[in-house]
């Protein structure tokens, strides 16, 4: 039988705000446990949540770059249960009314054709504290600082189809959320990860199959290989005579499978209500329109240009849109190097995002600059030097922190162009190789590579390419 | 000195008649030698009180200060005190001391008020007789053999027996109302937002709202003053100007249209009390009021409303009590479950847990539209019939309570007839509206006199209007000067 999947997303993301979303607590990473916790993140008796006004305006962002309804009114929830690092014993969270909903976004699969993804909705809500078992022998540690985080849950539709398109789509919210500068999308540390809603159906019928919730996502790998194993389980569960049963999973990256963590029949009543110590949020038109006043270019609208202005390819826009870092370097390369923006795309998407992978670094730690990178194309594009020459020079400038025509001048690596140098240059490779000439005068014609060879040899490769194939060519031939 | 209203104390401290010092050590040798009988405090701060009463003579020497500076008062033990032990009269508690003070507390002590200690209350504010209390029943000082109502009870026992001058409350359901009623003082619940929730420990949030237990009106505009007004920390705390209660209180009485609620004259109304509040209407009537009935047929709902409403959020509230972080931890936990079972087993009482279950259940998936839903919608019945009232009449009235004090344990055993006692009071809390009880009389049982309140509710933000027409009241009669036999 054929199988068609079916996935949704719900991804966490933290919100970049400085303050805690019902506190004034710092939310900086790493602190030392409980420093960062206050009386109200602490839930003591008689202390009262106070709405961070900076976490709905990064959710407004949201909402209005996927084209979502902005809820005018919506509610936050109390979410009941207990748990030692939930410190009042219920989450505040949106459940009836979220403050974004329908929203949509377009991915870009790999046979280069697009696909909206739906979100249903993105919600706000507080984070808990985090449970800490290693560290303590035979007891639990708990650090609250992390406890009333700001999180903005997005909801997609079920619009997935394969675990290659929820990564496609889960790496386009990444984009989204860090152009918007709401989220850092840290996934090391816990910033951006997701639980994945996985079911398989017969391809054809329309009804769904039992779903499986796999919980806590924390890497693009994870979530392909944690969905890949999840359909291949639920097929051959089904294809063996087996019932899929809707269940929480937890994905183990060591075993590469994911295992049950608890049933429908034990999932909690969170028993959700309106929280009373919250007024219903408002948002007006106006405060709509003052956020969408500041919203960025787009990645899409970013990548749309880049394709219109530049005559770049969908896929190379779509490489140098994936951040806005990124994006922003290769514009300021362009502008540098006053055009060619094929040779600035080919450098940064290549030797570029080489030595920053090679040397684990972010663009904007690069130890070249984008001026320093448009220097260099420049004597590209004015035959000062060749490609090859050029990724010499990149290496130093990358190593040295020297600029481009510095490098070139102390190394002496000017290309030749005087037409008689290359010449006499071509006169004792031909002297010194006889035979290799007769050969080649004889029918040959694979031993001009060799030629080429022996006059770059003789020049120390400067000797600008295009005239010597010219130059060869004609002294050869006699 | 000690049966001196806040006006009068406040008048002779800044005429030097008396220091707060004196004032505060002969209140403090009143609580020790008749507080323990009446069990209306549960924390006596008397080196506090002494500290402040110094520091409030010194800023009076100067002429400094406002009215209330070096006026000794009580908070009930409800609100959170910066290292004073706060503890809710709950098991839970009874070991916790709150790193800061509660918006209320701060308000007051930042007025130069005295602090005499933390009174006596129902556990977590949950009853009407004050008989929940884990450090045993408040007695009321018109008959110790009867309650003194609650849950504010320690408060309302604390200043009708000349304890202290004044007390703060809260009222979810009636807890500042009905003892006032019961124990013949003037007890006010302000507009729900009216005062910061910041450091009351959390009952039923849309509903709890603090207040305070005085002799008379004037003292109630006075100390309303000093702890009403928007806070930033309490989201549902109203940002509105704060009016000048004091001043306000001359408004004549002339044109004031009174609704008497037809439903509050029902079969449950003991006709003694029925009768001394319909001869207050007289006297209102007698002095300038229009007199109308009104009726507000969604008002009967009201207790199951409630009922369902108060414990759901309780049910939340309540969860933090979890034995992790603060308050009461039962011996060697096995493992987590047994942690929470035990800790909140041993610590919450009796009507605490009846009513963590009761909200529970009523939030669970598939009850929750059958209650909790149906509830908030007849919770917005009763308040568009309030709302419809005050389209004709500036305030609504009706007795407080159906009864006079009632015997201790005469109603513990059946939570239902207790809950009986709340009819009048709770559909003030439901509409947010604020409302007043003041003295109205005295019925007679087994040969002594037993106070009867009166209830005047108003539209939303109508304190000074509630304030002026009790003191007018309080002008025309003197019910409200009473003062329990052998506490004189």
């Amino acid at each position: 039988m054929e199988w068609e999947t079916v996935i949704g997303l719900e991804i966490h993301a933290q919100l970049a705000t400085r303050s805690k979303i019902f506190s004034a607590s710092a939310t900086a990473y790493g602190a030392a446990p409980n420093t960062q916790a206050n009386l109200v993140d602490l839930g003591y008796p008689g202390v009262l949540p106070v709405l961070n006004g900076e976490a709905v305006t990064m959710a407004v962002r949201f909402g209005l770059a996927t084209g979502a309804k902005i809820a005018r009114r919506s509610v936050f929830a109390r979410k009941n249960y207990f748990y030692p690092d939930l410190p009042k014993g219920y989450q505040i969270s949106q459940y009836e009314r979220p403050v974004v909903e329908d929203g949509s976004l377009e991915i870009l699969l790999e046979d280069g054709t697009r696909k909206i993804i739906g979100i249903t909705r993105a919600h706000l809500e507080e984070d808990a504290g985090k449970s800490l078992h290693e560290d303590f022998h035979g007891l639990s540690g708990i650090d609250l600082n992390r406890a009333g985080t700001p999180l903005l849950e997005i909801v997609s539709e079920p619009d997935l189809r394969s675990a290659k398109e929820a990564v496609a789509y889960m790496k386009k919210i990444h984009t989204l959320v860090r152009y918007l500068e709401i989220c850092d999308g840290n996934m090391q540390e816990g910033s951006f990860r997701c639980d994945a809603n996985v079911s398989v159906r017969p391809v054809g019928q329309a009804e769904l199959g039992t779903r499986a919730e796999i919980k806590n996502l924390n890497s693009f790998r994870f979530v392909e290989r944690a969905i890949n194993y999840e359909i291949e389980r639920q097929v051959a569960l089904i294809e063996g005579g087996g019932k899929v049963v809707q269940e929480t999973r937890l994905y183990d990256p060591d075993r590469g499978e994911t295992r049950s963590m608890r049933s429908k029949e034990e999932a909690n009543d969170y028993r959700y209500f309106p929280d009373p110590d919250l007024l219903p949020l408002a948002i007006d038109e106006a405060t709509i329109e003052a956020v969408r006043a500041t919203l960025p270019e787009l990645p899409d609208e970013k990548a749309a240009r880049f394709g219109r202005d530049h005559g770049l390819s969908a896929y190379d826009a779509g490489v140098l849109t994936a951040s806005r870092e990124l994006a922003g370097y290769y514009e300021s390369v362009v502008q540098g190097l006053g055009g060619n923006a094929k040779l600035a795309a080919n450098w940064v998407m290549g030797e570029l995002s080489g030595a920053l992978n090679r040397d684990g670094l972010d663009v904007a730690q690069s130890r070249v600059g984008a001026a320093a990178l448009a220097g260099l194309l420049a004597r590209i594009a004015d035959d000062t030097i060749s490609g090859k020459i050029a990724k010499e020079v990149f290496e130093s400038m990358w190593s040295e922190g020297r600029g481009a025509d510095e490098i070139i001048e102390a190394k002496g690596l000017k290309q030749i162009t005087d037409t008689s140098e290359i010449e006499r240059a071509i006169d004792e490779v031909m002297t010194r190789n006889p035979q290799q000439l007769a050969d080649y005068r004889a029918g040959k014609d694979k031993l001009f590579g060799f030629f080429v060879g022996q006059v770059m040899k003789a020049t120390q490769g400067k000797a600008n390419p295009v005239q010597l194939n010219e130059l060869l060519k004609r002294k050869l031939g006699g | 000195m000690h049966s001196l209203t806040v006006a009068e104390l406040a008048a002779g401290l800044r005429a030097h008649r008396f220091s707060s010092l004196e004032l505060t050590l002969h209140l403090l040798g009143r609580i020790e030698r008749l507080a323990p009988e009446l069990n209306a405090f549960i924390t006596v701060t008397a080196d506090r009180a002494l500290d402040d009463a110094r520091r409030a003579d010194e800023r009076l020497a100067k002429g400094e200060g406002g009215p209330l500076t070096g006026v000794p008062i009580a908070h009930k033990d409800i609100f959170c005190t910066d290292g004073i032990r706060t503890t809710c009269a709950s098991r839970m508690l009874s070991n916790f001391v709150a790193p800061y003070d509660a918006t209320v507390v701060e308000r007051w002590r930042a007025a130069g008020t005295v602090l005499l200690g933390k009174t006596n209350m129902d556990e977590f504010a949950m009853g009407s007789s004050n008989e929940t209390s884990h450090y045993g029943p408040v007695r009321n000082p018109w008959d110790p053999a009867r309650v003194p109502g609650g849950s504010s009870g320690g408060s309302a026992a604390a200043v009708a027996a000349c304890l202290a001058p004044a007390a703060s409350g809260t009222d979810t359901g009636g807890s500042i109302r009905q003892p006032a009623a019961l124990t013949n003082l003037t007890g006010i619940k302000p507009t729900y937002g009216r005062v910061s929730r910041y450091g009351m420990i959390a009952f039923a949030s849309s509903l709890d709202q603090a207040g305070v237990l005085t002799r008379t009106a004037e003292d109630a505009a006075l100390l309303l003053g000093a702890m009403a007004g928007f806070d930033p920390r309490d989201s549902t705390s109203v940002d509105a100007p704060v009016p000048d209660y004091l001043a306000e209180l001359a408004t004549p009485l002339a044109g004031l249209r009174v609704g008497v609620i037809r439903e509050f004259f029902d079969k449950g109304l003991e006709p003694g009390v029925g009768k001394l509040v319909q001869d207050a209407i007289e006297v209102l009537r007698a002095n300038g009021a229009t007199v109308r009935e009104v009726s507000l047929p969604a008002l009967p709902l009201s207790v199951p409303t409630y009922y369902v409403v108060a414990p759901a959020e309780c049910s939340s509230n309540l969860s933090r009590f979890d034995g992790v972080r603060f308050g009461h931890r039962c011996e060697s936990p096995r493992d987590l479950r047994d942690l929470y079972e035990r800790s909140r087993g041993e610590g919450f009482g009796d009507e605490v847990k009846r009513r963590i279950m009761t909200g529970t259940y009523v939030l669970s998936a598939g009850y929750y539209d059958a209650y909790y839903l149906k509830a908030q919608k007849v919770r917005q019945l009763i308040a568009a019939d309030f709302a419809r009232a005050f389209a004709e009449v500036d305030v609504v009235i009706g007795p407080t309570a159906p009864t006079p004090a009632f015997g201790l344990g005469a109603k513990t055993s059946d939570p239902i007839t207790m809950y009986l006692n709340d009819i009048y009071t709770i559909g003030a809390n439901l509409a947010g509206l604020p409302a007043i009880s003041i003295p109205c009389g005295f019925v007679s049982e087994d040969g002594r006199g037993l106070p009867v309140g009166l209830q005047l509710v108003g539209p939303h933000f109508s304190e000074s209007r509630l304030l002026s027409v009790s003191h007018h009241y309080q002008q025309l009669t003197d019910w409200h000067r009473r003062v329990p036999p052998g506490f004189e």
